[in-house]
């Protein structure tokens, strides 16, 4: 598998996440009920939890390195690793699979030279399968950061790449137009 | 009283401006938090809810105001959560809710917290839903500078803080145990019941966590009354009922409509029926979890807690997935038993065991391998899982296998007659990724 190098420079967080952090704790009933919103912050600036923010979130919030560890492992969403610059993961359960899922993934696969589970070499892109997104009647369905691209077909497919390899990220169907 | 134009929940579905508190205020929002607050007592909240026959959307069906009475009188810490980490498969409506509609479950909430005499309610929203928690955290924003959250709220005395609970997905935190235990900072396992969160939950302290759906009916029963709750739908599914619709229909959706209507009414006129060239072979009416039926089987039933309890299957959460003739249900079956395999927290023995052995001869009959013993054993797993695990995750695995097997049997026993494996395993393209 192609990942990027880890970068192994010291452990830093930017000030905005750090003060995020410490709000998120005066908020919490306990210091350890707060260790999911912090690894949601250290992963939101950094994609990913490295073995410093590990120890960032032992001291912080006096837990051990095994709860932490065994949290991290746990929810499939939080990645030890960095991650590749745009992470799609398609939904195979069972309504997006009766629409057609089968076919998304076959599209991806083949435009992007690789199967599931894999980044492609250059760190760009990451297929990864996913358990019902919550969006079985607008199936089949891509998740890709924040949003859903949703009624997909192989065109579509291959807009979202196009667009995605030129630079841009086209609206998501989960992005509505909302009055301000 | 007419579906087509009873809308509880769903008023604001569709729209670009109901997520403002603004056009949710003009629209009569937050005016039942205003007379809760004005001179209700807890008690009474109680009453209502309880009075008005609303049960659980998530899933189980239990009496929401009943729950709440569970919650020991003298307690001072109790924690409220609601969840809207929303993973059934087939399932999307509280998506919805939150969606187009973030002040009536906040609304709904805060009235809940009430009720029970909650400090802090946390939303429990599924990591998925990225856009979902931007949109709800904003609101959340809007009902604290309005004050509707935080101290003396409209100045009954009543303080309140809310905080929005991003998941990481694990389907498993739909289970309200496994939620506590999430929001604790830990791995979203269940607990043994008893003791029930309403007694011992969060950090051991009093706890109740209810659907979004249920929440999110709590303003509309205050305003209008319990009587007026309980006079829709049938005697003992009160109100109305969001049906999340998935499948080749004419028009999928999440639709809003009273408990207790005949099913063929609602996929005739509100679904438009398959799309063209497919026929209705099965339905699988309450999320993925629940015993499927063939259509047959389904087409004479009202869709309410009873009448669906008596066809074999469960309201569940009303995620309806309508498969028609096209679908190979041992292909489907398969898809299946990968989610729960997957995500089977592995507490226990024979639920993590039991839905990987499920998943491998499912996928052994689909490649052509089975033996004819292979039906046998997977009801043999089946019985040796069922019942016998902390949570219900294990039951939730074995209720669709089982009726799969008993309903679709002839599309099992051609696999093993089949003396060609290469065309199944060929259909199966995504690899050997488990």
């Amino acid at each position: 598998m192609n990942r990027p190098v880890e970068n192994q420079a010291a452990f830093a967080l930017s000030p905005e996440t750090t003060a995020r952090i410490d709000r998120i704790v005066e908020r919490y009933p306990t210091k350890a009920s707060a260790l999911m919103p912090c690894i949601w912050a250290i992963t939101d600036e950094l994609n990913h939890v490295p073995p410093g923010g590990v120890d960032f979130l032992v001291a912080k919030l006096e837990v051990t390195k095994a709860r932490v560890y065994e949290v991290l492992s746990f929810y499939t969403m939080y990645r030890t690793e960095p991650q590749a610059e745009h992470v799609l993961q398609v939904c195979h359960n069972i309504s997006c699979h009766i629409m057609g899922a089968r076919n998304v993934i076959a599209q991806m696969e083949k435009r992007l030279g690789i199967r599931m589970g894999e980044t492609t070499p250059d760190g760009k892109f990451g297929l990864e399968g996913a358990e019902c997104l919550g969006a079985c009647g607008h199936g089949p369905v891509v998740q890709l950061g924040k949003h859903l691209y949703e009624y997909l077909d192989t065109a579509k497919v291959d807009d979202l790449l196009e667009n995605l390899r030129k630079g841009t990220v086209p609206r998501a169907d989960t992005d509505r137009e909302l009055e301000a | 009283m007419s579906g087509k134009d009873l809308r509880i929940l769903s008023e604001r579905f569709g729209r670009n401006d109901g997520h403002k508190l603004a056009v949710y205020e003009q629209e009569g929002g937050y005016k039942a938090l205003r007379m809760v607050l004005g001179g209700m007592k807890p008690a009474e909240v109680r009453e209502v809810v309880k009075d008005s026959g609303l049960r659980g959307r998530g899933g189980a069906g239990f009496p929401t105001g009943v729950k709440w009475g569970f919650v020991p009188a003298d307690a001072d810490d109790v924690y409220f959560m609601v969840n809207a980490d929303e993973s059934e498969p087939g399932t999307f409506k509280d998506r919805y809710l939150l969606d187009y509609d973030p002040h009536q479950t906040i609304e709904g909430t805060i009235i809940s917290c009430f009720a029970v005499n909650a400090k802090l309610a946390f939303i429990y929203i599924r990591g998925e839903f990225g856009w979902l928690i931007d949109r709800v955290e904003k609101a959340v924003e809007e009902a604290y500078a309005a004050g509707f959250l935080g101290k003396n709220i409209l100045g009954s005395g009543y303080d309140l803080d809310m905080i929005v609970h991003k998941g990481a997905g694990a389907y498993i935190c739909g289970e309200e145990t496994g939620l506590i235990n999430s929001v604790e900072g830990l791995k979203g396992q269940p607990r043994i019941k008893p003791p029930f969160p309403a007694v011992s939950g969060f950090l051991d302290k009093p706890t109740i966590v209810n659907n979004v759906e249920s929440v999110a009916a709590v303003p509309w029963i205050m305003n209008n009354g319990s009587a007026a709750y309980a006079a829709i739908g049938t005697e003992k599914s009160c109100g109305t009922k969001l049906w999340s619709v998935s499948g080749p229909v004419k028009k999928p959706g999440v639709f809003e409509v009273p408990l207790g209507i005949p099913f063929r009414e609602f996929f005739n006129d509100y679904l438009g029926g398959m799309v063209d060239g497919e026929e209705l072979k099965a339905v699988i009416v309450g999320g993925s979890s629940v015993p499927v039926l063939p259509a047959a089987e389904i087409m004479n039933c009202n869709l309410d807690y009873e009448s669906l309890a008596s066809a074999g299957t469960m309201l569940g959460s009303g995620g309806m997935i309508l498969i028609s003739d096209r679908s190979d249900m041992v292909e489907l079956i398969q898809v299946l038993m990968h989610f729960y395999f997957d995500e089977s927290c592995g507490q226990c023995t024979p639920c993590r065991e039991g839905t990987g052995w499920l998943h491998k001869i499912v996928k052994r009959l689909r490649s052509g391998a089975g033996t004819p013993d292979d039906l046998e054993l997977l009801e043999h797993v089946c019985n040796g899982m069922a019942g016998l695990t902390i949570c219900p995750l294990a039951d939730a695995a074995v209720m669709p296998m089982m009726s799969f097997l008993e309903k679709f049997r002839p599309e099992f026993e051609a696999l093993i007659q089949e003396t060609a494996p290469a065309a199944p395993t060929a259909r199966w393209p995504r690899g050997e990724q488990e």
